[in-house]
């Protein structure tokens, strides 16, 4: 199960990472080594079983819409890299985007 | 024994000193901060340390019992938390450069009840970054130390945390397990260390690593105090979704019953094979000691899990490549300047991440792909409903399920950092319990013939068997009498 350069840079694009070229090479070495050994679990009679996402079958949880008070507004913004008044600040969007 | 030795008792020894004031809390929390001071610079075990606080509100504790006032268990005992679980005000790294300055605005459920129960904080442990790792050579803020041997790694995740307690710089911690990132650590550094039932603890303030397997739990050197401290931090929270309703039984009551009559299977596929022959014979040895307490042993097949580890790598990365979709620079943590947003998201995430946290968001990202999300995560969800019915088939048999806690004690730092897979299969014996969401505990069970270390014996539990698992293990404990000195005089 070896995967080429073009598959770790095609998943480094949608995950948003930026990888040097020794990054990619080295990272493609050492999935293929952990895909190859988990290939293994593709022989397996799973057909006919079915997906289990999470150990505890509990259905949604409901509660009533009540109105808390929570005044973190100066704690959460507190931590963003770059703000203005109440709003996080980014790099501008609409243009040069890909 | 003089109040600057204190550090050396269990958390339920000092409860009883302090209940009958014959210490004050402050004396405790000094002498814990010395013993932190006299060790920390050959260890590493912490991240950020917040020993004056611990002091202050020691003093506090103090002058509330000299009121008369009556506190609960675990008041005025020192502790540490995983720097995984949030901290208000207090620092939070998740052991990731990518949060090195981040202040949670909130505590973790974990945290806010055992703050209520009046423990004090004496630091947040180092980990590996985002709890990926089994040797803490992952974290951000370089690698702690095992203390029984310096050279070796302390296991991990919660690497920290284990170093911690076995070196006497805390009586208590708090890790977490996503995969045996609590049991592992424990079993390299000779301490206890419970993985609970997924839902019994609130994750409400953990960093996500993997949500359907996180779960919290303690770290100790005694069963009595890993009790203690589940019976502290589980409970139903409205906050965690997945949180399991209804009351807690009481962890405490049933250390010291005996445990004759009680079924204990071996896991055929991990009883020994390709392991390190000196944690083999631990291992059997715990065995025959089962049999002496009049309880019986009998091996159980569990064919699924020896796929355990190639289904945990899929669904955790995963998992994780969902989970730190966050870390974009925007709202929190750090930010490296482009000129665009994109630019701004992948500048950041390629400085803020270190390589196994890379690794894992690309496999995560690759399996859920579009063209090999049937075949990679459809296969490895199908594969953990197999462990789940395998797990129920071998509880339809069997009280509990025992296997050592890994492969081999603690290997030498940088021993394993070039080749994953082989740092992957440290974790063996530990990921099927969090893959059938079951409890778990590694307790020390001696030392290893070829190299002194500590070897750990692993007892699992269906879910929410804790009170049964914890009488096994207090059983097996008290039979076992682990010496720890050795770490303590690090």
């Amino acid at each position: 199960m070896a995967i080429s350069s073009e598959d770790v840079q095609h998943v480094a694009r949608l995950a948003r990472l930026e990888l040097t070229d020794a990054e990619v090479d080295l990272f493609r070495e050492q999935l293929s080594a952990v895909l190859e050994r988990a290939q293994r679990i593709q022989s397996l009679p799973l057909a006919d079983v079915p997906p289990t996402a999470h150990p505890v079958a509990l259905k949604n949880v409901w509660r009533d819409d009540v109105v808390e008070p929570c005044d973190v507004t100066e704690a959460v913004l507190g931590n963003a890299p770059d703000r203005d008044g109440a709003f996080f600040r980014v790099p501008r969007i609409l243009e040069d985007a890909e | 024994m003089p109040s600057t030795d204190l550090w050396r008792l269990t958390a339920s020894e000092l409860s009883s000193l302090l209940e009958r004031r014959e210490v004050k809390s402050a004396e405790v929390a000094e002498s814990i901060v010395a013993r932190i001071e006299e060790v920390e610079p050959k260890l590493s075990a912490f991240i950020s340390r917040t020993g004056d606080a611990a002091v202050r509100h020691g003093a506090r504790v103090d002058d509330d019992r000299a009121n008369g006032s009556h506190l609960p268990a675990l008041a005025g005992i020192p502790i540490g938390i995983k720097d995984i679980i949030c901290t208000k005000g207090i620092r939070t790294t998740a052991g990731s450069k990518i949060l090195e300055s981040y202040k949670p605005p909130y505590d973790a459920t974990v945290w806010s009840d055992l703050r209520e129960e009046r423990t004090l904080l004496v630091g947040k442990t180092n980990l590996d970054e985002f709890a990926m790792g089994s040797s803490c050579e992952n974290s951000g803020y370089g690698p702690t130390k095992n203390p029984w041997d310096v050279t070796k790694v302390p296991g991990g995740s919660s690497g920290g945390s284990a170093a911690a307690v076995a070196a006497g710089m805390v009586p208590i911690t708090i890790g977490t397990d996503t995969g045996g990132s609590i049991r592992q650590p424990a079993s390299l550094c000779g301490v206890v260390g419970l993985k609970p039932t997924y839902g019994l603890v609130s994750r409400y303030g953990l960093v996500a690593f993997a949500s359907s397997l996180d779960q919290a739990g303690p770290m100790t050197r005694s069963v009595r105090d890993a009790a203690l401290v589940l019976k502290t931090i589980s409970r139903h929270d409205p906050r965690d979704s997945t949180s399991i309703p209804g009351d807690r039984p009481d962890y405490l009551s049933g250390l010291g019953r005996p445990i004759s009559g009680m079924r204990f299977g071996v896991i055929k596929e991990l009883s020994g094979e390709g392991m390190q022959p000196g944690v083999v014979e631990r291992f059997q040895q715990t065995l025959t000691t089962i049999n002496r307490l009049g309880a019986s042993v009998e091996e159980v097949s569990v064919p699924s899990v020896s796929y355990g580890i190639d289904a945990y790598y899929v669904i955790t990365p995963a998992e994780a490549s969902s989970n730190l979709a966050r870390y974009d620079g925007t709202r929190y943590g750090l930010r490296v300047e482009a000129p665009d947003v994109l630019a701004m998201n992948r500048a950041t995430r390629e400085a803020g991440f270190g390589a196994e946290v890379k690794r894992r968001i690309l496999l995560g990202t690759y399996v859920l792909s579009s063209g090999y999300y049937e075949a990679w995560y459809g296969t490895a969800l199908k594969l953990r409903t197999q462990i789940v019915r395998d797990f129920e088939a071998a509880f339809s048999k069997v009280d509990l399920l025992v296997t050592p806690t890994t492969p081999t004690t603690a290997f030498a730092i940088g021993e394993k950092t070039a080749d994953p897979l082989q740092m992957y299969l440290n974790d063996i014996c530990t990921i099927p319990a969090n893959l059938a969401g079951s409890c778990g505990i590694s307790i020390p069970c001696g030392l290893a013939a070829e190299d002194g270390l500590p070897v750990g014996f692993q007892i699992m539990g269906p879910a929410l068997a804790e009170a049964t698992m914890l009488r096994a293990a207090f059983a097996l404990e008290s039979e076992i009498g682990f010496d720890g000195s050795r770490a303590l005089s690090a």
